[in-house]
């Protein structure tokens, strides 16, 4: 089996919880660009790095234009009510854009497994969402669009800083229990006949508050960014959420990925110190690599931060096909 | 052959003692673990307490499935809501558990009136918990069941002067005679909730188009029928001359088969607190 294929493969177990390791197979270019690094003076490599970090330009171009789109988005549900212009009605969990319906997947599927019955909008609406989230590649709906997301990046950010001064630890939990979270809620829809997961949404509780106005629901939205801040890094994403596996699988298939390319790479890390879900980044690793330019899992949120961080410019945003294509 | 068991265990590829340090870890990861998940799922859980308690049902918007069908169904999106012209409907927040999100009415603080003329809130629902047409297989709770399409008093003479409703989503009854005005023979002169009431309806007299406030429309009848002016719907409410047990006649308010309820009546009903009410998912009974 080609590398790439059989890394693909192993990328959607690593997303259902599974700790990605050393690859067994590496194609033949890529052991060479292995051993070539190995093979540089460490000296000079150092020297090299020296300089590139000199002459790095540290740029926030990727979260900005994220923090402005995932801002743009929430405000236009919360501008469309309040002037009652009409544009995008609804909230996250499902909502009308100048009239097409849209519904989020995971909120969808709760319905269904619930409901046990189908109905044509909520086919409709699916539809459209599915299309617009492969192109635009699965779980970027988390970091582009989910209110929540953002409240735990600022939260992840005070965690840091408090970590870096010994005051707090963060200590990983399994990543397996996301998988475990998303087949038991759907079994407790299917079976309760309510849509258990919707009540403690902190995604559809915010986008609920931000439009409709607050609630005492902001309360467990609260206690898990405490929980964020004091006990475990970015709990939620990271462990928890079924809306991201469900966003993640839809993005297997998507054709916009970060791209890895190694021979540039200085194996520092700093990606994998900014990146939510750590584990996409593993091929990063010294000798890790299974080709000279690796796509990067379903799991990622292309967010971007990796993209900034790298001094290197390894890691861009690219569109299966279309880099060949141009 | 002759192997004792302390032979073989020290033959087998043992796995390296963990480190005082590396049990602790996974001792404290596993407490982390659990206390994540006894969170989410406590949290979750807690969303079934409001239906231990047997909380009082919410009167839910027009066209809602029954409770049950309707809480599997509603995707929380909040549309109903923004549709409606007078702001009836209200979103349930965390103490109704799994109808987080979940729309409702509360009639006496702002009541369903129909302004929108079509059932709006139906049309805006994506995903079928506010039906214009039940599914066949759902059943129909008794008395639910409207007899003909609800004529609405404002369209009245149009060409359909109907709304799209096939069921109705509770009952007004007269759950406080004692304190019904009409009843007591009395009549009732000004704003009918005080002049600091937020609630809006329609006064086909005052605008078609527009609800206005019920503060800024004051009454002045000889015998209090605020409930039947209210009404939306034709025929579903009137002022009947009625005999007290004791043999003695007086006027009071009656509802009839065609009452959806709305709960216009609830609403504005001047008797603190409210005379008639809206039962929710309550069916219509002819005795009552």
């Amino acid at each position: 089996m080609n590398v790439l294929k059989r890394r693909f493969i192993d990328q959607i177990w690593v997303m259902l919880g599974r700790e990605p390791k050393k690859p067994e197979v590496i194609a033949e270019r890529a052991v060479k660009a292995h051993e070539l690094k190995r093979m540089t003076n460490k000296a000079d490599l150092q020297a090299t790095k020296e300089h590139m970090r000199a002459h790095q330009e540290v740029s926030h171009k990727w979260r900005n234009r994220r923090w402005a789109t995932l801002i743009a988005v929430n405000l236009l549900f919360v501008v469309s009510f309040y002037f009652d212009i009409q544009i995008l009605e609804g909230s996250l969990s499902a909502s009308r854009f100048i009239g097409f319906h849209l519904i989020d997947l995971n909120s969808a599927l709760q319905v269904m497994l619930a409901h046990k019955h189908i109905i044509n909008n909520l086919v409709i609406g699916t539809g459209t969402v599915l299309v617009l989230w492969i192109l635009f590649g699965g779980r970027a709906f988390c970091s582009w669009v989910c209110p929540y997301h953002l409240l735990a990046e600022w939260a992840e950010k005070l965690h840091v800083w408090l970590a870096a001064k010994k005051l707090v630890t963060d200590q990983p939990i399994d990543r397996r229990m996301r998988t475990a979270f998303w087949l038991v809620f759907g079994v407790l829809a299917f079976a309760t006949g309510y849509t258990v997961f919707e009540a403690i949404s902190p995604t559809g509780i915010l986008s609920r508050a931000l439009i409709y106005g607050a609630g005492l629901a902001l309360l467990w939205v609260l206690a898990l960014l405490v929980f964020e801040v004091f006990f475990v890094r970015r709990a939620w994403c990271r462990y928890a959420c079924p809306i991201g596996l469900t966003y993640g699988v839809v993005g297997i298939f998507s054709p916009l990925r970060v791209k890895y390319k190694l021979d540039g790479c200085f194996h520092e890390g700093d990606c994998r110190k900014v990146c939510l879900v750590p584990h996409v980044l593993d091929t990063v690793i010294k000798g890790r690599a299974v080709d000279v330019e690796v796509p990067i899992g379903p799991d990622c949120t292309r967010c971007g931060l990796c993209v900034d961080v790298c001094p290197t410019g390894s890691l861009t945003f690219d569109v299966k096909g279309l880099s060949k294509l141009l | 052959m002759s192997e004792t068991a302390d032979q073989a265990a020290a033959k087998a590829p043992a796995k390296p003692p963990l480190s005082k340090e590396r049990r602790q870890q996974a001792r404290r990861r596993f407490l982390r673990s659990l206390l994540l998940t006894g969170g989410v799922f406590g949290a979750a859980l807690s969303g079934y307490l409001p239906l231990v308690y047997a909380k009082k049902q919410r009167l839910r918007p027009p066209g809602a499935l029954d409770e049950k069908d309707f809480l599997a169904s509603c995707i929380k999106c909040g549309q109903c809501v923004q549709v409606c012209p007078v702001a009836a409907i209200k979103l349930a927040d965390l103490v109704d558990g799994f109808g987080v999100g979940a729309p409702y009415i509360d009639a006496r603080e702002q009541a369903c009136d129909f302004s929108c003329d079509a059932v709006q809130c139906i049309l805006a629902c994506p995903t079928g918990a506010l039906t214009y047409k039940k599914p066949e297989y759902m059943a129909v709770r008794p008395g639910a069941k409207l007899a003909t399409k609800p004529v609405l008093l404002a369209k009245e003479k149009d060409a359909e002067p109907t709304l799209n409703m096939a069921e109705r989503i509770g009952v007004a009854r007269l759950t406080r005679p004692e304190s019904c005005l009409a009843i007591q023979g009395k009549g009732f002169k000004g704003p009918a909730r005080g002049t600091q009431f937020e609630g809006l309806l329609r006064y086909m007299d005052v605008d078609r188009w527009k609800p206005i406030k019920v503060a800024d429309h004051p009454y002045d009848t000889a015998l209090c029928d605020l409930c039947v002016q209210a009404c939306p719907i034709k025929g579903a409410i009137s002022i009947e001359t009625v005999f007290a047990p004791d043999g003695s006649q007086r006027k009071s308010p009656v509802v009839h088969e065609p009452c959806v309820g709305c709960g216009a009546c609830e609403m504005i009903c001047p008797t603190e607190p409210a005379s008639i009410e809206i039962i929710p998912g309550e069916g219509w009974r002819a005795s009552a």
